[in-house]
């Protein structure tokens, strides 16, 4: 009941603030003027606008989970409102999990309003529903689910500013550090090796839950990337958040 | 049984990575008695506010022990029964009062009825009729600070700890506020304040604590303390305590 509260009152603030609603028609409007870029482009134009409305959905959607993650708990810290929370009964960990779920539930509500909006856009322009949307949509969470714990992380320790910086970076690493797993297999020095293996396994994998380019290529994707990636993104996002939970217990106000 | 009692507490802290730790508080011990006021006295930057915090787990104490109605503290289910009103409360501003307080209640896990009924009461007992559904961010200082009185009530909890209640409120919020106070006692709480208003704390406390550096200097029966402190006691306050203490 009590992580209930803190939830529905972190999602009560994002969703009263005007830069939420900024960021979600800037998605809107962003996937829209992919039918104007189709138009100015040669070939399948329903890839090519499905391909710039589904990027500009999760550029937008990646910048609210960053944004709203880093400053709904930092500035708890520095407007001292956690006096108001943490002197009731109420343990440390419940308000990292309230925060958590509160920031889920902001971003589901996000993410569901700018992918609606583009699908009817698509079934009006095509004729067609792609089901694979629903794929992409999970698949988007997940990694945005992922985004908010380390922004948690973060500003559980550190100023606004720091923890944007640090968050932009582990999503930049995020997509890139997939090169690492090729890469190890190459190496032959035990130590190199293991620094691969532990740069791999230390940072989180947003490849993993990239699939936009099979949505807008029509490639099939398995049932075991989609559980195995599923199962990746909760096991990354329980330890992030335990790891949240054990700074925030030793924090001092 | 004592309602609050603390023992030995110290509390240092490391300014900088390099630096020494800065002792705050000393081996302070505080014996609050069930159903009394309890006057918490002290300048600026002697440790009171770090005291309730560590009373409240919001800060970890270096040693010492902190008793509640007779139990050791440490647990976050030990603070049901500790109402709080913080310094220069800070609340969200995106919420009204009512939606302040549902909030208040639900974290001390108060069912639906029990916050309805609750919030009833204590919006009329602190002033706020009328002004229950209006957002925070409208609120004066001295109408924020009967939100979080209201928000430290919720719970009908037996110890109330107040932080500097008094500041920022005009002459009539602090007779209201008085009034408040001296009407909990009624009712059989335990009310621990600190405050630098010391007309006001002479008018309502039975006891006092004087906290000087970390230390406490005094404490007792204000009356009992005035008399042995001061040579002619026929016109005795507590600021001539108070000054004769700090000058020590």
């Amino acid at each position: 009941m009590k992580i209930r509260a803190i939830a529905l009152n972190t999602f009560k603030e994002a969703v009263r603030n005007k830069i939420f609603y900024l960021l979600i028609f800037f998605g809107v409007f962003f996937s829209f003027s992919s039918k104007l870029i189709s138009m100015l482009t040669i070939g399948d134009t329903l890839k090519i606008l499905k391909d710039v409305g589904f990027a500009s959905i999760n550029l937008f959607s990646v910048l609210i989970a960053i944004f709203t993650g880093i400053n709904l708990v930092y500035k708890e810290i520095e407007k001292k409102t956690v006096y108001f929370i943490l002197s009731k009964p109420v343990e440390r960990r419940d308000f990292i999990l309230g925060k958590f779920l509160g920031l889920a539930l902001t971003m589901f509500v996000a993410l569901t309003i700018m992918i609606s909006v583009f699908s009817i856009f698509i079934l009006l322009l095509s004729g067609t529903f792609d089901p694979f949307i629903l794929l992409y949509f999970i698949f988007l969470f997940t990694e945005l689910l992922i985004i908010i714990s380390i922004s948690i992380l973060f500003s559980s320790f550190s100023t606004p500013i720091l923890s944007s910086i640090f968050t932009i970076v582990l999503y930049l690493i995020g997509h890139v550090i997939w090169t690492f797993n090729e890469f190890k297999y190459k190496l032959i020095n035990p130590i190199e090796k293991f620094f691969a293996y532990f740069i791999y396994y230390l940072f989180p994998n947003l490849e993993k839950f990239n699939i936009k380019g099979a949505l807008v290529m029509n490639d099939p994707i398995s049932i075991k990337i989609i559980l195995s990636s599923l199962a990746y993104g909760i096991f990354y996002i329980s330890a992030i958040l335990l790891i949240s939970i054990h700074i925030f217990k030793r924090r001092e106000f | 049984m004592n309602a609050l009692e603390i023992k030995a507490l110290s509390k240092s802290f490391r300014s900088n990575f390099l630096y020494k730790k800065t002792s705050i508080l000393k081996n302070v011990d505080i014996n609050v008695n069930k159903g009394s006021i309890y006057g918490f006295l002290g300048l600026n930057g002697a440790g009171k506010t770090t005291t309730i915090k560590c009373i409240l787990g919001l800060t970890r104490p270096d040693h010492g022990t902190i008793r509640l109605f007779g139990k050791e503290t440490g647990k976050a289910s030990d603070r049901a029964s500790i109402g709080f009103l913080p310094e220069s409360p800070y609340y969200y501003d995106y919420l009204n009062a009512k939606e302040t307080l549902a909030l208040s209640g639900k974290l001390s896990s108060l069912s639906n009825e029990k916050i309805k009924e609750r919030t009833a009461k204590i919006i009329s007992l602190v002033g706020l009729d009328g002004k229950e559904d209006l957002l925070l961010k409208k609120f004066s200082k001295g109408m924020l600070q009967r939100v979080g009185l209201a928000q430290a009530l919720i719970n009908d909890p037996d110890l109330i700890i107040l932080d500097e209640p008094f500041s920022g409120l005009d002459p009539i919020g602090r007779k209201e506020l008085r009034d408040i106070i001296l009407s909990l006692k009624a009712e059989g709480k335990t009310i621990f304040f600190s405050s630098h208003i010391l007309q006001d704390m002479e008018l309502i406390v039975d006891d006092i604590g004087i906290l000087m550096n970390g230390k406490i200097t005094k404490e007792g029966k204000l009356k009992d303390l005035v008399k042995k402190t001061i040579k002619h006691p026929v016109d005795y306050s507590l600021e001539d305590l108070f000054l004769k203490e700090i000058k020590k």
